[in-house]
């Protein structure tokens, strides 16, 4: 049974429903900062993420004028000021973002929480094994036990299978699109035992009823 | 009468315009309250209103400008490829679907019968009928955008017109294709509609009502073109040209009064185009132009439409003097459309006229522009006459009559001594290893050549006097666009262009360089002979503040036109090339570069060398030479036909970003087109696409890897292997016959 006291969760969110980005430069340079604290800023936009996000801040290094932009949206609540114009150390932290997290985030980290979560050993691309595409295909539950073959990682043309090493559990959730490459340490798969998935099933309507995005 | 109230609004583009509002809202109280109303005070009204709209359409018709005639050609009333279909041919049945059940319904294609009176008799003609339907408002129409597979059935059944031996009459109603690269992708396909188009074994008469630049071509290039007189054959809609010349940013409202002067320098009228040369005739439409029920129209449209391929047949006979002459004169003599025809011409063609056909047909494409040419005249216009024939002599000597001489008499040699050797096999084998035996002798050490592996022949760059590129003088770091994907460490400038050759050593990205680097590391030392850079680009319409431009640039790249054509060498293989420079109009292509392109591909035929165009950037056709711009694609398009039929290899390699017109004619149609890394090759760009079709398109879109994946070009360079690669390309299109089949 999941041992998570779900009140006491969502009190943490409710109270504090922020996720702080702490921007750092990335290598040396004079800064030049763009916002100000409380400004508005947004994260990359469009259908692709062509469109890079609100100019934080500038730094340049011998001559070249780098533009470092917001990833995520939210508001500003820390410049660091005493740089402005100055020159500025690598891996400096220089601008806080306070993003509001929404009701979807909320839920995806929640779930972290309380499922199992199989994460990528390497930069590859997963498959589920034919066999779990194909109950996947009807819709059905996909249930696992320690030792199953279940993913297919897929890495300059050699298939290797992997095999669940979790508690017993059914995939309550899958982090990857089959195909696709997924990072190192990304989330694949989240798997919830049978007897829990009642339980995560009310974590997440609640956060859908109650939640005000 | 509320139709023709609705009309004058949409021709004026205001329906408040002199107060039509209130005459169409008492048109339509007057048919709600139509029997309320008595009978006198209704006559009454119904003049009074009439004599009012009469009025309106008087003062329009007065003075139509170009704006107005693009109002007319977009109105819903306009006829349609359908009311010609219905109305202009006896009958007909359409090919490729119907209605919205289509390959692609914004063009129609049908077999069709036009019949003539003479002396009473009627006659009927077969004929192909393909073109654009814009439809009445029907949203799967595409307002006559077609999409590639659109015109890739045009061209399917030109060729089954073509098998058949029956007229094509072309009918253009679109305000330009349908700007998407799936399979093989629009410009593509439009190339590969104009290179089979300019070798068509049957008579085509186009008539233009809409001419949308690119898109009309795809089915425009005729042996006659007709145009509406209330139509417009334009580059570029008045919109677009006015967003380009007022650098008005995405989503910003264009000035009208901007698009209206674009619309009048543009030169998009039927009188411009026929003042231009780019048709041939007008027809002529009623004075607020031809809707769907002037019969009038269509029935002039049909003697037109007959006379002009009648035209372009009797051109080809050997009797044709009298004929086109009879046919001239009976224009001359009214301007009625007389109700019965002098002659019957069999529109059927031998083989001997099919090559008239095609001769005249080259001929009109080639000359095309070429009074807008400023070329000061030789001196001794018979010694530049005298010293071509002599080149063309002694190539046809070199490379034709000896080479096929040395090839006929090599290949029977060849076969002789391999007969003979066979035959004497028999008898002369236990001969000679008799003798082998009894006589051995000790083996001969074989002698070795030496490679020469002097700078000189470098197959990579030219090492001996490396050219760097004056990028490379700023003493600064830039960063790759990779940066964030591929963790790219930002890059000393001196160190990118000078070693890396603009190349990121993390990603590969290209950075743009300027073309010299690629004339002076590509080619063999001191090989590069330019010719016709006397040609200047000029301004043939002379639009407004476009000279200051042209100057602008000329003073800045020290060019004087976006091509550069020269004659070079690859490790000591002849080339002729053809370069479109971005630094100059941004590798637009006008009057000049076509010519210059032209005359390039006919000196690489009389030369009998490979033709190489190396694109370093084109934004398409300059959009200030108008139609002129635009007959560039035929005529491009002709003259490498006719190379690659004389047995030439053509190779078209793309740099930085190469878009519209050339890309969908003379560039796209090479059997090998290659790009270099980082390049983008695209029909329109991602703006126009948003604006046109109301869709994003993904950053990497125009890709050069998604122009491979389509099977646009037919390979990736990476910079620094261009003089490999193109010397390998040249080898293997090439082979030994290289210099000609």
């Amino acid at each position: 049974m999941i041992d998570v006291n779900l009140n006491a969760l969502l009190r943490q969110y409710r109270s504090n429903p922020y996720e702080e980005l702490h921007i750092e430069t990335p290598h040396t340079g004079i800064i030049t900062f763009n916002v100000k604290v409380g400004d508005l800023v947004k994260g990359p936009s469009g259908a692709w993420k062509e469109r890079p996000g609100t100019t934080l801040f500038t730094l340049e290094r011998e001559g070249n004028v780098k533009k470092i932009t917001a990833e995520r949206d939210g508001e500003v609540s820390f410049v660091r000021d005493e740089v402005d114009g100055e020159f500025c150390e690598a891996r400096e932290h220089v601008v806080t973002i306070r993003h509001r997290l929404s009701k979807d985030e909320i839920i995806n980290f929640i779930l972290r929480k309380v499922l199992y979560v199989f994460e990528a050993p390497e930069t590859a691309r997963y498959y589920l094994v034919p066999e779990l595409e194909a109950v996947r295909d009807q819709k059905k539950e996909i249930t696992l036990s320690p030792g199953d073959d279940f993913l297919i990682m897929s890495l300059m043309k050699r298939d290797t299978f992997l095999k669940y090493e979790g508690p017993k559990g059914t995939v309550f959730r899958l982090y990857f699109k089959p195909g696709d490459i997924v990072e190192q340490g990304e989330p694949l798969v989240g798997i919830a035992s049978p007897e829990d998935l009642d339980i995560v099933d009310k974590i997440i309507q609640r956060i859908q009823s109650e939640w005000e995005d | 009468m509320l139709e023709r109230a609705l009309y004058l609004g949409d021709i004026k583009n205001d329906p408040t315009w002199r107060g039509l509002d209130e005459v169409v809202e008492r048109i339509k109280e007057l048919k709600d309250s139509f029997y309320d109303i008595p009978e006198k005070q209704l006559i009454r009204e119904i003049e009074r209103i009439e004599d009012r709209v009469h009025f309106l359409e008087d003062r329009v018709a007065e003075n139509i400008t170009p704006m107005e005639r693009v109002n007319i050609v977009r109105s819903t009333h306009r006829f349609t490829l359908m009311d010609i279909l219905e109305n202009v041919y006896d009958s007909y049945t359409e090919l490729g679907g119907e209605g919205e059940c289509n390959l692609d319904p914004a063009v129609v294609v049908a077999r069709a019968v036009i019949s003539r009176f003479v002396k009473n008799k009627i006659y009927s003609h077969q004929v192909m009928v393909i073109g654009h339907e814009k439809g009445k408002g029907e949203e799967f129409r595409n307002g006559g955008s077609a999409k590639p597979w659109g015109n890739d059935k045009a061209l399917r059944y030109m060729k089954v017109a073509e098998t058949e031996g029956i007229p094509i009459h072309f009918y253009i109603f679109t305000p330009g294709a349908f700007p998407i690269e799936d399979y093989p992708g629009a410009a593509q396909q439009i190339a590969r509609n104009l290179y089979a188009m300019t070798k068509l074994k049957v008579p085509m008469v186009s008539f233009i009502s809409e001419g949308g630049s690119g898109g009309a071509e795809a089915v425009g290039l005729s042996d006659f073109r007709l145009m509406a007189s209330h139509g417009y054959y334009s580059v570029i809609s008045p919109e677009g040209a006015a967003a380009i010349e007022g650098k008005i940013k995405e989503g910003e409202k264009v000035p009208k009064e901007l698009i209206e002067h674009c619309a009048k320098e543009l030169k998009i009228t039927a009188e411009d185009n026929l003042r231009l040369g780019t048709i041939d005739r007008i027809v002529q439409e009623p004075p607020l132009g031809a809707r769907r029920n002037d019969f009038a129209f269509f029935r002039r449209l049909r003697y037109e439409m007959i006379r002009a391929t009648d035209e372009v047949v009797l051109k080809t006979k050997s009797f044709r003097a009298f004929r086109a002459y009879a046919l001239r004169r009976k224009k001359e003599e009214g301007k009625d459309v007389p109700d019965e025809f002098d002659v019957v011409v069999n529109w059927n063609l031998n083989g001997l006229e099919k090559e008239r056909l095609l001769e005249a047909r080259s001929k009109k494409y080639r000359r095309m522009g070429l009074r807008f040419l400023k070329e000061g005249r030789p001196i001794l216009p018979v010694i530049k006459k005298a010293k071509e024939a002599v080149s063309r002599g002694y190539y046809e000597i070199r490379y034709g009559l000896l080479k096929h001489h040395k090839k006929s008499v090599k290949q029977l040699i060849d076969d002789v001594s391999s007969e003979g050797a066979a035959m004497l096999k028999t008898f002369t084998d236990p001969v000679l290893s008799v003798y082998e035996f009894m006589f051995l002798e000790p083996k001969k050490r074989r002698r070795v050549v030496k490679q020469d592996h002097s700078p000189l022949h470098s197959v990579f760059t030219q090492d001996w006097e490396q050219y760097t590129s004056p990028l490379s003088n700023e003493d600064r770091t830039v960063t790759c666009p990779n940066a964030q994907k591929y963790g790219c460490v930002d890059l000393w400038v001196p160190d990118l262009y000078g070693e890396f050759a603009g190349v990121c050593p993390t990603c590969g990205h290209h950075f743009p360089l300027e073309y010299q680097w690629y004339i002076n590391n590509l080619f063999d030392k001191g090989s590069v002979k330019e010719f016709n850079q006397h040609l200047a680009s000029s301004n043939p319409l002379g639009f407004k503040g476009f000279d200051a431009r042209l100057k602008r640039d000329a003073r800045r790249t020290k060019r004087n036109s976006a091509m550069i054509t020269f004659d070079a060498e690859i490790m000591g293989l002849k080339v002729v090339v053809a370069m479109l420079i971005g630094s100059f109009r941004n590798g637009t292509v006008g009057t000049v570069e076509g010519e210059k392109f032209v005359r390039a591909c006919d000196r690489a035929q009389t030369t009998k060398r490979p033709f190489l165009c190396y694109v370093h950037t084109t934004g398409g056709i300059r959009i200030h030479e108008g139609t002129l711009g635009v007959i560039q694609m035929p005529k491009c398009t002709m003259a490498v036909r006719e190379y690659i039929d004389s047995g030439g290899l053509y190779i078209v390699v793309y740099d930085n970003n190469s878009y519209a017109g050339p890309v969908a004619s003379f560039l796209g149609c090479s059997p090998y087109q290659f790009a270099i890394r980082s390049s983008r090759i695209g029909f329109a760009g991602p703006r126009v696409i948003r604006e046109t079709s109301g869709t994003d398109v993904p950053p990497d879109y125009h890709s050069a890897r998604n122009a491979l994946k389509r099977g646009h070009i037919q390979g990736i360079w990476d910079r620094r292997m261009f003089r490999k690669n193109l010397l390998e390309a040249l080898l293997r299109m090439g082979g030994p016959k290289l210099y000609y089949r």
